[in-house]
Parts: structure tokens; sequence; C-alpha cells
């Protein structure tokens, strides 16, 4: 008998955290899908912007190939090793993008107040956020990437042992989970400067720009800003030197080139933290 | 490469209020003199209002600086194997990056500008009230339009340009005192009429929205075009030949390439007067066909009443 009566308070202290992670996913899902059902609703326009969006990251890679027109290589990379780099960087963003990228509009939710609404909701706010406005045209870049990534893997010649596969594969996940990882942390930011929101595109959109090229291409300081400071060159550059089978030029220890699991828990955590102590230091406009 | 932002927002920083001051001075029939007079004041207005955003204007000056250096880097490292490529040297090539960051906002070569408030006005209705008013439609957007160039152009016009200068070696206008002064007179007619050509695409783009009701796919389609033939991704002359040429005389070749060649003195004497030419003439053309479509447009508008 005493049993029973214990049960109820026992439960959601022993199930606690694994509940609330399915709630947010939940919550997740339902606010994606609603979104998704409204964009459909406008269909021209929705598959318009689908093609558009991946034609538009495609023009990256046209500038590429008419660089490659004029040169054979560039910072002493072949154009399918710089294919490798550009399919690598933009799937990355773009999964991250698809998943979390609206957190990149938060800053007008936070000027007219409409966070106040996501807020009193009984579901987690990261996770409303990050689903508001889902935007399922972004896959356009997540599809013309992975196809230039096809591209490059059938011209690149590898050997693909059982590690090559499984660091390009931890590649596309752990680069996502950092390039997310940004946005979140981009979010938080703009809790604080609601109209500085251009400031997280230089880290993203700019990051992902950056690592479509060689690292022999940048400065040195630049390089060492993107392995110190946001680890981007962990998303593709580093674990590319190892499944491209490059010497690295770099001076940086060999680790470095399996360590992208550690750089994209470390950031994941650096940006749950910020996103916390953001969500805490909220003022509501008022209005 | 370049700032490639997926969707059409990321890089225009939208300030959120409902566009500009209310029109209508007086009589129906307004003489020249007090219409100039109000577009200029829609043009101040519009300038004031993207002034207020201090923080904005910084941080997007902050990523054109950065998106700055990543892309004089790649340009760096093919400009060190292929020197004069396309008719540049490399302090040409690298004036020719920060110089394109620098009118990208003024210019909105990746659209933007006054279409976040026009396209919101028409997907809500209120762009009814807008057509009863007596002004110009046209008119009252391009002023508007102008205002903020004029903003964006001393802002993030401004400051991306010294930080490219403080870090590469940038080509300005050279020889006498004169010639300098010419070329600086020609560059801002140029960038003039380049926010012209831009706006008459960027109007009609939006103007789809009575059709579409949703403006933003084919604002994507536009964007695409914009960036790609408008030489802000590469000098147009580093295209292969025949697109290149062919690319040189659409509209789009106005909004970056051409004030870029007047700037870097490729443009000078016959050649500077051909391509203002070229501007003018599509600023005009797509201008006219801007008032058609916006006549169809009116047309087609239903006051639902209540």
């Amino acid at each position: 008998m005493a049993e029973t009566t214990d049960a109820p308070s026992v439960l959601p202290a022993r199930l606690g955290a694994l509940p609330s992670i399915w709630a947010a996913l939940r919550a997740y899902l339902l606010v994606a899908g609603m979104w998704l059902r409204a964009s459909l609703a406008y269909r021209t326009s929705f598959w318009l912007t689908m093609v558009g969006n991946g034609v538009t990251s495609a023009l990256d890679f046209a500038v590429i190939a008419i660089m490659f027109l004029h040169t054979r290589a560039l910072g002493g990379w072949t154009l399918p090793q710089v294919a490798f780099l550009y399919g690598t960087a933009g799937m990355t963003l773009g999964l991250a993008d698809l998943a979390v990228g609206s957190l990149d509009q938060l800053g007008q939710r936070v000027r007219d107040g409409s966070v106040d609404t996501v807020l009193i909701r009984p579901a987690a706010a990261l996770a409303q956020l990050c689903a508001d406005r889902f935007a399922l045209r972004r896959l356009g870049r997540v599809l013309q990437s992975a196809l230039v990534l096809l591209w490059s893997v059938s011209r690149l010649h590898l050997d693909w042992t059982p590690g090559r596969v499984l660091v390009t594969l931890l590649l596309l996940v752990c680069g996502s989970v950092i390039f997310g990882s940004v946005f979140v942390a981009g979010g938080a930011f703009q809790f604080f400067a609601a109209d500085a929101a251009e400031v997280q595109n230089s880290v993203t959109y700019g990051g992902s720009a950056m690592l479509q090229y060689p690292p022999t291409i940048y400065a040195r300081e630049l390089v060492r800003g993107v392995v110190y400071g946001v680890p981007l060159a962990f998303v593709n550059w580093l674990p590319a030197m190892y499944v491209l089978g490059l010497p690295d030029r770099l001076g940086l220890p060999g680790w470095f080139r399996f360590a992208s699991p550690i750089a994209a828990l470390l950031c994941a955590t650096a940006a749950g933290l910020a996103w916390r102590a953001a969500l805490r230091s909220y003022r509501s406009t008022g209005s | 490469m370049p700032p490639v932002l997926d969707d059409v927002h990321p890089p225009c920083p939208p300030p959120p209020d409902p566009p500009p001051v209310p029109p209508s001075r007086s009589g129906a029939l307004p003489a020249l003199r007090p219409a100039v007079g109000l577009y200029a004041a829609v043009g101040r207005g519009s300038f004031r209002r993207y002034a207020t955003y201090r923080a904005a204007t910084w941080s997007g000056a902050l990523t054109n600086s950065v998106f700055g250096f990543f892309i004089a880097y790649t340009y760096r490292a093919l400009w060190e194997v292929r020197p004069h490529l396309g008719g540049y040297d490399l302090s040409s090539a690298l004036t020719y990056v920060w110089l394109g960051q620098a009118m990208l906002m003024p210019v909105a070569a990746m659209g933007g500008g006054i279409q976040d408030d026009l396209e919101a006005r028409i997907s809500n209705g209120d762009i009814a009230v807008d057509l009863y008013r007596p002004v110009d439609q046209q008119a009252w957007w391009l002023a508007a339009d102008l205002g903020r160039a004029g903003y964006h152009l001393l802002s993030r016009g401004v400051l991306p340009l010294l930080v490219g200068g403080l870090f590469f070696r940038l080509r300005m206008p050279a020889g006498g005192l004169a010639e300098a002064a010419l070329t600086w007179c020609g560059f801002l007619v140029s960038v003039l009429l380049a926010v012209t050509v831009s706006f008459s695409l960027r109007y009609m783009t939006s103007l789809t929205g009575f059709w579409l009701l949703d403006a933003r796919g084919v604002r994507q389609v536009a964007l695409v075009l914009g960036m790609f033939f408008s030489g802000f991704l590469l000098p147009l002359t580093l295209f292969p030949s025949t697109l290149g040429q062919i690319s040189e005389h659409l509209p789009w070749a106005g909004m970056v390439q051409i004030p870029e060649d007047v700037f870097l003195q490729r443009r000078t004497g016959a050649a500077l007067l051909t391509g203002l030419g070229l501007q003018l003439g599509w600023a005009a053309l797509l201008l006219g066909a801007g008032r058609l479509v916006q006549r169809a447009a009116a047309a087609k508008v239903v006051v639902q009443g209540g």
C-alpha cells in the first residue's frame, strides 16, 4: 500500500529530464508543422523559394567553378578538394539553419514584445522559438550542397577506409551541432541587443563562406581565431585534412583532426548556458 | 563565398516601423514645386528612420567588413596565381571586393530596402489606403528608397571601405585633382543610377504580390539574378566569354559592375558616358515598365469594407 502512495512523487523526479526533452521535441514538431502547413498555402511561392534557395547557395559554387576556370589550384587545393569543403560547409550550415535558424529573427520578437507570448506557454521556449517560422525551403541549400559533396567524392578517388567514412559522418553531425550552437548563442545575444541580429550572420553565413575555401589562403591569425575562438575549424577544415589525406600546414596538434565531437560538445554546452542566462535576464518591453 | 544568405531577410536590418510619414499636403492637383518638396520630405524621413537604428547599423557594417575579409582573401589567392586576371591588378581586385561590400546595402543588390514595407502593406491590405493618397506611388517609394540608400551609403558604405583600406592596399581614384574629382563625381552619379535601377526591379518584384499574394518566391529568384549578373560575386569580365559579354549589357550590370569600373577608372571619357548611359536607359525603361505593372495591380485591388 505504501508503495502506491509513494509512486507518483518518485516518478517525476526520476524521469524528470527525459520527459521534458520529449515534451520540447513535441512542441518543436507541433510548431514546425503549423508553419509548414502555412507555407504550403502559397504553393507557387513555396516551390520558388525552395528552388531559389538551392540556386542561391549554388551561386557560391558557381563562383568557385569560375575561379577554377582561371587556375588549377587555390591555396594548393584542387577543385574536388575545395568542393569537399564547400559541400560539407553548406550541408552543416544548412541543417543547422533548417533546425534552429529561425532564432535569428528573435530580435524582432524581443522588440515587439511577442516573446512574452512564447514564455507563458507551457512548453520549452527554446523549442518554440527554434520552430518559429519553420522554413522547409531551407532544405534547398542542404540538397544542393549534398549534390556538390557527392560530385566531389566521385572525383576525389579516395580509398574509403572505415576511418574516413566515420570521420565524414561525424563531420556532418558535429558540424551541424557547432553551427546550431552559434545560432542559439546568437539568439541569446539578441535578448540583450535586439536590433543587432546581423552580428550573428557574420559568424554563421560568414563562417560558412570562409569554410568553403582552404585554410591556407587565410591569414594565420584568422585561422587561429576559428580554431581557438569560435571553433569553426572543427566543422570541416580539420576533419577534411584527415579525410583528404592532406598535410597540416597550420602546425596544429594532430589529434585536432578527430576532436570535432569535443568541440561540438563544448559549443553546445556554452550555447545552452548562454541561452539560460539570457532567458533569465529577459525583461519584457511591456508592449 | 559572398554573403549569399539563404532566406531573403538576413542581411537587411528590417526596421520594424510601418512605412514613412503620412502624405497629402493639400490640393488634389499639386503643382510641381510642392510635389518635389513632398518627395524630398519622404526621402528625408526615410533617411532619419534608418538612422535611428544605430545598433543595426554597427552590426551591419561589422558583417559587411567580415565578409569583405573572407572574399578579399579568396580574391588574393586567385590573383596571386593569375595577376591581372580580367584586366584587374591585385590592388584593383581587392578594391573591387571592398567597394562591393560598401555598395551592397545602398544598392540593395540582394533585395530589401523598401521591399519589406511594400510587401507587408500589400499582403495586409494597407496598400488600399496608399492608393487613395494623392501621390504617385512609384515616386513615393523611390523617394523613400533613395533616402534609405543615402543613409546606408554614409554608414554601411563608408565603414567597410575604411576597414578594408586599413588592412589592404586599396586603389583610390588617381590622377590630378581634376581627374580624381571627376572620377568621384562620376562614381556618385553612377551609384545614384544603380540605386534607381535596383529600385525599379525591386518595385516590380514586390508588386507581383498583388497576384501571388506572397512575393517571397519571386523575390528569391530576383535575388539570384541580381547577385550573379550584377558582378557582385565576381567581376563580369571573369565570366566565360559569351555569358560575360551578354551580362555586361543587362540591367544588373548597372547595379555593381559599372559603378565599380567608374571608381577604378576603367571607364573614363567615352566609356564613362556609355556606362552611365546604359544605366540611365535601363532605369528609364524599367521605371516605365513598373508604371504599367502598377496600373494593372491597382486595377486588381478589391477593398472589402467593414
